[in-house]
């Protein structure tokens, strides 16, 4: 399909997107790569009045290291993070996890952002965010400058923290802990589709964080103890998560996909390293 | 730049080598663009939500969903379709390995999948193949089971290495 009728502006800069979206309102919407937007307009699940387009904003495209934090502007597409060599010292768990996001040739347009503020409960990006408690900043032109710990901006589903006159300008990503093991892995129907259930794992002495994705409406974060009474506490995790049937699984096979990858991406079985 | 709903906007981009300009509104995609505008009909639109792969060009030499970008948004860059890669009616390496290993049948999504190709065989000049599987899986085909492709891909990779090393022995 087509998208319906829209106004198209090109922002030079970050200022310029924000006094768009302070005009426009609920009316605008944000473009970057567009490879979750652009779907959603050709079938008219969206039709905003305005699409801002953020590709030309320079000054939103920066990607650094500081405060202990790898901060990513929302003009950085996932390729960029992909190819960062270092990627897989400063920020292991994301290093994981990028290969499982769409196929390269959506991460060549595919922003970091983008996918943050989509929201999708089964992406990659939200769910390492979540996993290591990592911030979203949302900027205004009138409000202040909000950042939002990524547990409480994500909502439900496509639902988040973010005003209408917003935009997630940035989101950060603590940096590596020593002592910790981080790990990633996911089922999907094939290699690229969305995630039936993805796990992110961050491995401690005696617990582990473990976030889920694809499951409930939200990525969602639990700290489990390791060791004997692991196995009940991920069965409890499973259940909590509400669960649904859908065309691709049904949710007895999401609570045992949970359970079972759970404990073997936590104590390291092979095939759960195998990514 | 501010293009109104209703407005044809004249964009300019660099198709296959030479300068080029159509008109647009904001929300025409790149690939009918491509196809109705300029005439490179060899882009094909599949799905038209970024799944099937068949609408795949470069964007600055970048492969990508020509469905899941606006026209506005090519605005000043470079695009490369599937027919910039054979000269003078003559197919290119890659186009004749797959004939070779029968890599098509029907053909529909192999305009994308040779456009991906092109990517890939210079980010990654030597790969094996589980790198090429997972390239091919931003593609669907209904028709080849893939296998073909694999072996074409492959195929072109180790002939290019080495005319790369003939070359510079001659050197």
């Amino acid at each position: 399909m087509k998208p319906a009728v829209f106004d198209y502006v090109r922002a030079a800069n970050k200022r310029e997107a924000l006094q768009q979206l302070t005009e426009h309102g609920e009316q605008a919407r944000i473009i970057a790569g567009g490879q979750s937007l652009m779907a959603v307009l050709n079938m008219r699940l969206a039709q905003p009045k305005v699409l801002i387009d953020i590709n030309q904003a320079s000054d939103l495209h920066y990607l650094k290291v500081e405060n202990n934090c790898l901060k990513v502007g929302a003009a950085v597409r996932q390729v960029e993070l992909l190819d960062r060599t270092s990627l897989v010292d400063e920020v292991p768990l994301l290093a994981q996890a990028m290969p499982w996001i769409g196929h390269f040739q959506t991460r060549n347009r595919g922003t970091v952002c983008g996918s943050v503020a989509h929201a999708d409960p089964s992406a990659e990006i939200p769910l390492c965010l979540v996993t290591l408690g990592g911030t979203v900043v949302l900027e205004s032109l009138k409000g202040k400058r909000r950042e939002v710990p990524a547990a409480e901006f994500f909502q439900g589903v496509l639902t988040t923290e973010k005003r209408p006159d917003e935009m997630v300008v940035e989101v950060q990503f603590p940096l590596r802990e020593a002592d910790v093991i981080y790990r990633f892995y996911e089922v999907a129907m094939r290699h690229g589709d969305f995630a039936l259930v993805a796990l992110a794992a961050c491995i401690r002495q005696g617990e582990v964080d473990l976030g889920v994705g694809g499951v409930a409406d939200r990525p969602t974060l639990r700290r489990l103890p390791l060791g004997a009474e692991l196995k009940d506490s991920l069965n409890t995790l499973a259940w909590s998560l509400g669960a649904q049937d859908d065309v691709h699984a049904s949710a007895p096979y999401r609570r045992q996909l949970v359970r079972e990858l759970g404990q073997q991406l936590i104590e390291d079985n092979d095939h759960a390293r195998a990514s | 730049m501010h293009v109104r709903a209703d407005q044809r906007f004249p964009i300019q981009i660099e198709l296959n080598g030479r300068q080029r300009e159509g008109l647009a509104e904001p929300r025409m995609q790149l690939c009918d663009f491509l196809r109705h505008e300029l005439g490179t009909t060899g882009v094909h639109v599949g799905c038209e939500h970024g799944v099937c792969g068949a609408c795949t060009v470069l964007v600055d030499g970048v492969a990508s969903r020509s469905c899941l970008m606006l026209a506005v948004q090519a605005h000043e860059r470079r695009i490369d379709t599937v027919e910039s890669l054979s000269r003078d009616n003559i197919m290119n390496d890659l186009q004749q390995a797959f004939s070779r290993h029968h890599a098509l049948q029907c053909g529909f999504c192999t305009a994308g999948i040779l456009m991906s190709c092109v990517e890939f065989l210079e980010r990654v000049p030597s790969p094996d193949e589980n790198q090429v599987r997972d390239m091919l899986s931003g593609h669907l085909c209904r028709c080849t089971g893939y296998t073909g492709m694999v072996r074409a891909v492959l195929e072109v990779a180790q002939q290019r290495q080495e005319t790369l090393v003939e070359n510079n022995n001659d050197v």
